[in-house]
């Protein structure tokens, strides 16, 4: 049985190769805000209050391109509808928590740390303490996050346009996901989401990011029955 | 004005968090959907991967032969076999820039 401290630095030590695409993005991010001339002290508040890697791009773009904030809100929230399947995916590790743990470990869910932290909770579904690996998946990301996006406002985009460095967001991605490029479903489902992200990247709200992921389950629903 | 929408948003963000582990027990879910829910990572994130590769900063198409497309596979290839995230990222990016600063430059 692993102390909560172990798993705590599991959590950390799993998420951390992913800083390596989440810290220029970050600095990219913050740069960004400041850029399209909003106050710095609010291009930060968004890396507080919402946490929210790309959203929070979308949200000024949409804002500075003379978009209703409603509109911005509305972005928001569809493009970070993606948590509440990481949530369902989650809630069974973490069912015996109180309430109160369960509210405070939420703000902490992102991307990369449900990634992480759901390959570990697959493979050690005896421990006790496991929702400590996903603290320590979800605080690692929130501090990189906050000294990112700080550093891209206060120092302005210093890392070169050139380097293409958002090009490392899909890449860490593909890094989470490449071992299920062994089994046969796993590529079919991933193929639909794909496909079908290019096919509603369009669609109002940046919709497609929660579109083709439900597409991509129901074809999955529809797997699991074929294999039946 | 700005900070109220950032204030909404935030709100709203946190209850696509918190809705799913705090309000829903997981008895609620059947075991069907707990069998599909299995693939939420292969069913979430091709949907950030493919637009960071296949459209640019202006919502476009990219060309066939863009190097993104290259470092991507590159990427692919090295993280199937390797199974390290660092090499998988520096394989990709360093692929891609190889291409444009070296080969298309």
């Amino acid at each position: 049985m692993l102390t909560k401290k172990q798993l705590f630095t599991r959590g950390m030590l799993d998420i951390s190769p992913h800083m390596l695409s989440v810290i220029p993005f970050g600095i990219i991010c913050g740069a960004i805000g400041v850029e399209l001339g909003f106050h710095p002290y609010l291009v930060y508040a968004m890396s507080f209050i919402i946490f929210g890697g790309a959203s929070q791009i979308v949200f000024l773009q949409l804002l500075s391109g003379g978009a209703s904030s409603l509109v911005a809100v509305a972005s928001v929230g569809i493009i970070n509808s993606r948590h509440l399947l990481y949530g369902a995916v989650l809630s069974e590790y973490l069912e015996k928590l109180s309430f109160i743990k369960k509210l405070l470990i939420s703000y902490v869910v992102v991307d990369q740390g449900f990634a992480e932290s759901n390959k570990f909770f697959k493979k050690n579904r005896g421990e006790e303490f496991l929702h400590f690996h996903l603290i320590g998946t979800g605080c690692t990301m929130w501090v990189c996050w906050q000294i990112a996006t700080l550093s891209g406002i206060v120092l302005g985009s210093f890392v070169p346009e050139e380097l293409g460095l958002k090009f490392a967001i899909p890449l860490t991605f593909i890094a989470i996901v490449v071992q299920d490029l062994k089994k046969l479903d796993h590529v079919i489902v991933m193929i639909t989401c794909g496909l079908s992200s290019l096919l509603f990247f369009d669609a109002p709200f940046k919709s497609y990011i929660i579109i083709s992921p439900i597409i991509a389950l129901f074809v999955a629903a529809l797997l699991l029955r074929l294999k039946k | 004005m700005t900070l109220t929408a950032i204030i909404f948003a935030g709100i709203l963000t946190y209850f696509t968090r918190m809705t799913m582990i705090a309000l829903i027990s997981r008895d609620m879910l059947g075991d069907k959907i707990k069998a599909v829910l299995e693939y939420v990572p292969s069913a979430v994130f091709p949907a950030i991967i493919f637009p960071g590769i296949f459209i640019n900063d202006f919502g476009t198409f990219i060309e066939m032969n863009d190097p993104k497309i290259f470092g991507g596979l590159v990427a692919v290839i090295v993280g199937y076999f390797s199974k390290n995230i660092i090499a998988t990222i520096s394989a990709g990016l360093v692929s891609y820039w190889f291409l444009i600063f070296v080969v298309f430059s």
